[in-house]
C-alpha cells in the first residue's frame, strides 16, 4: 500500500495500436505508446490503481500506479575486458610499454 | 479539448507559434524558400551579446587541450611527415557537461525574458541535461520528454542516465516508448503547461552554438598563433555543425568544417525491435543523413539547423571504432569522457593521418560521463543483447548485429558520404511538387541550402 504523500510513478498508454501514426514500421505499430511520470501521490493506493499524482513541475495528473519509491539502478555494467585490453595496446604502441 | 493523435498534430502551428514566441510565417518567400538569414536575426542578439548571456550562465569559455598522446598515436599509424596536431574543445566543462549548454542556455534566456513560467523540451540527449540546468538556474520549471523503452520496459542506459540527470536538476522526466509519436505529446504538455517550447532547432538554440566555432578560433590565435585547418563536429541533427561553421565565419576563420556521425545503416530509427540494438543514441546517421536532406523535419516550421549549408566533407566512422578512440582518450590523455560526443574524434584520428605534421585538426566537443553513458555499460549492455563484440577490422561491423573493436589504431577508417547525393536528396524534397512553378529566387534558394553552384542545382531539378 502507497500513502498519500509518498513519490510514486504512473504508467499510461498514450495511443493504443490503431490509434498510432500510420508511418510506423510494423514491429513498432502492434505495440500501444507508453509513458511513464514520477510524482507526489494524492490518494492512499495499491499497485495497479488508478490515481493522482502532482509532479515537480505542479501538474497534476492521473495514471496506473506502477512503482512506490522509483530510484535509479543504471550502472557501469558488468567487466568487458575488450576495454582493458584496448588501453594496454594503445599504451604500448605510443610509450613501448613496459620496455 | 480533442486530444487524439491527429487533433493535436492539427493544431501544432497554433501551439509551436504561442510556445516559441516567433511567427515563422514572416520569414517565407514567395515559393519553395524562406529568408533563412533573416530567421537568424531574428533572435535580436548579436555574437557578442548572446557571449554575454552565456556568461551570465557560466557557459563557454571552454578549455582547448592539445592531444599530443592521441596525436603521437596517428603517427604512428601514417606515412612520415603525417599526422596533423589533434586539438579538443573540452565541451564537457560547461555546467551540465556537454556543448549543448551553449544551445539550450539562449532558449532559456529568452523564455524567462518573455515571461513563461517555465520550458517543455523533446530529447532523449545532453540537451535536456542542459535546458534542466538553465531552467533551474532562471528559476523555470522544466518538463524534459524522452524516447527511453523499448515495448518490454528495457531502456537504454544512456537515456536512463539523462532521465536521473535532469530529474537531480529538478525537471520532470516524462518516459515514451519508441516512437515519433513523442512529438504529439510534447505539443499536449506545451499546450496545457503554457510553457516555452525550448526546440533545439530555433534560431536561438542553434545561434548559441555560434560562439563555440568563435572561441575556437580566438583560442587558437592565442594559445596557437593560427587558425585551425580542419574542424570535426559529431553530427545529428545538424545544430552542433551548422552553429560552429557560422561561428568560425564570423572569426573569419576559413578551416574546413566536417561532420562525423557514426555509421548506423540499416537500423530503422522508429523500430521497436531495434532500439536497444544500438549503442549510440545519437551522433549517428539515423539522424544525420536525414536532417541533412530535409532539415525541416525538426518540431519547428524552419530549422534553424541547415548542416548542408556549411559542410565541406561528411564522413561515417564504426561504433567500435568510437568506442576504441574513447578509451584512447582515457588511457593516453587521461580524459574520460561520454563515447558519442567522440565521434568526431575517431574521425579527426583518421583524418588527420592524411594531413601534414605542422596542421591542426579540433574536434569541438566532449560530452560527460557516467553510470550508464560509459563505453563500459554501453558495451555490457550491447553484449547482453546478443550483439557480438570482438577485435578484428571495423569495416566488417554491422550495426545491430556486430560492435568490432578495431584489433589496431591503423584499422580506425571514415567513409565519405556521397554529399551531391545528400544535394540531390535536398532538392528533391524542396522542390517537392513545384518543379514546374521554380523562380530564379528559388533556384539561388537552393543554391544556398546545398552549398553547390547553380549549374548543378539546374541539372538535379531537370533530372526531377
Amino acid at each position: 500500500m502507497a500513502k498519500k504523500g509518498d513519490w510514486v510513478q504512473v504508467h499510461n498508454i498514450v495511443l493504443r495500436p490503431e490509434e498510432r501514426s500510420n508511418a510506423l514500421p510494423e514491429d513498432t505499430q502492434k505495440h500501444p505508446l507508453e509513458m511513464w511520470v514520477k510524482g507526489w501521490l494524492q490518494n492512499d493506493a495499491e499497485i495497479g490503481e488508478e490515481v493522482e499524482i502532482i509532479t515537480r513541475t505542479g501538474r497534476h495528473t492521473t495514471g496506473t500506479l506502477v512503482k512506490e519509491a522509483p530510484y535509479f539502478e543504471h550502472n557501469f555494467g558488468v567487466l568487458v575486458p575488450e576495454v582493458l585490453k584496448i588501453g594496454d595496446m594503445v599504451r604500448e604502441i605510443t610509450f613501448g610499454g613496459n620496455k | 479539448m480533442d486530444n487524439s493523435y491527429s487533433a493535436i498534430m492539427s493544431r501544432k502551428n497554433e501551439i509551436i507559434r504561442n510556445s516559441v514566441g516567433m511567427d515563422y510565417t514572416k520569414f517565407e518567400r514567395p515559393g519553395i524558400g524562406f529568408d533563412y538569414e533573416a530567421m537568424m536575426a531574428a533572435t535580436g542578439y548579436t555574437l557578442e551579446e548572446l557571449r554575454r548571456v552565456q556568461s551570465l550562465f557560466s557557459v563557454g569559455n571552454t578549455p582547448l587541450i592539445e592531444l599530443k598522446n592521441l596525436t603521437a598515436l596517428a603517427r604512428n599509424c601514417a606515412k612520415p611527415g603525417k599526422g596533423a596536431r589533434i586539438f579538443i574543445k573540452d565541451e564537457a566543462a560547461n555546467p551540465s557537461g556537454s556543448f549543448k549548454a551553449r544551445r539550450s542556455c539562449t532558449s532559456v534566456y529568452q523564455a524567462k525574458k518573455q515571461g513563461y513560467k517555465g520550458v517543455v523540451t523533446a530529447t532523449s540527449g545532453n540537451y535536456g541535461a542542459a535546458v534542466a540546468c538553465h531552467a533551474a538556474m532562471a528559476g523555470l520549471k522544466c518538463i524534459v520528454v524522452q524516447e527511453c523503452y523499448d515495448s518490454r520496459g528495457v531502456g537504454q542506459p544512456e537515456i536512463i542516465e539523462k532521465a536521473r540527470k535532469c530529474e537531480a536538476l529538478g525537471a520532470e522526466v516524462v518516459q515514451l516508448t519508441v516512437g515519433p509519436e513523442l512529438f504529439s505529446t510534447v505539443l499536449r504538455l506545451i499546450e496545457e503547461t503554457g510553457y516555452f517550447n525550448a526546440s533545439l532547432y530555433t534560431p536561438f538554440g542553434i545561434a548559441g552554438v555560434e560562439t563555440l566555432g568563435y572561441e575556437i578560433a580566438q583560442q587558437f590565435r592565442t594559445k596557437i598563433g593560427r587558425d585551425p585547418d580542419v574542424v570535426v563536429c559529431t553530427n545529428a541533427g545538424g545544430g552542433n555543425l551548422t552553429g560552429t561553421a557560422r561561428g568560425l565565419r564570423k572569426a573569419d576563420c576559413a578551416a574546413k568544417v566536417i561532420g562525423a556521425s557514426v555509421n548506423l545503416t540499416g537500423l530503422h530509427m522508429a523500430s521497436d525491435d531495434q532500439f536497444n540494438k544500438k549503442s549510440f543514441t545519437t551522433g549517428h546517421t539515423g539522424f544525420g543523413v536525414p536532417f541533412s536532406v530535409n532539415p525541416d523535419r525538426s518540431d519547428v516550421p524552419r530549422s534553424a539547423a541547415r548542416p548542408l549549408r556549411y559542410m565541406d566533407r561528411y564522413v561515417t566512422v564504426t561504433q567500435g571504432s568510437v568506442f576504441f578512440i574513447t578509451e584512447a582518450l582515457a588511457s593516453l590523455e587521461g580524459l574520460e569522457k561520454g563515447p558519442a560526443g567522440n565521434t568526431a574524434l575517431a574521425a579527426a584520428f583518421r583524418i588527420a593521418q592524411d594531413m601534414d605534421e605542422d596542421q591542426c585538426i579540433v574536434v569541438q566537443e566532449t560530452e560527460y560521463t557516467g553510470a550508464g553513458k560509459h563505453i563500459n555499460p554501453q558495451l555490457s549492455f550491447a553484449r547482453k543483447n546478443g550483439i557480438d563484440i570482438h577485435f578484428g577490422d571495423p569495416k566488417d561491423e554491422v550495426p545491430g548485429k556486430s560492435i568490432i573493436l578495431p584489433a589496431h589504431p591503423s584499422l580506425i577508417q571514415v567513409a565519405d558520404v556521397d554529399l551531391d547525393h545528400v544535394r540531390r536528396s535536398n532538392i528533391k524534397t524542396q522542390v517537392g511538387a513545384h518543379k514546374d512553378e521554380l523562380t530564379d529566387d528559388d533556384i539561388k534558394y537552393l543554391m544556398e541550402e546545398t552549398n553547390s553552384t547553380e549549374e548543378f542545382v539546374r541539372g538535379v531539378v531537370a533530372s526531377l
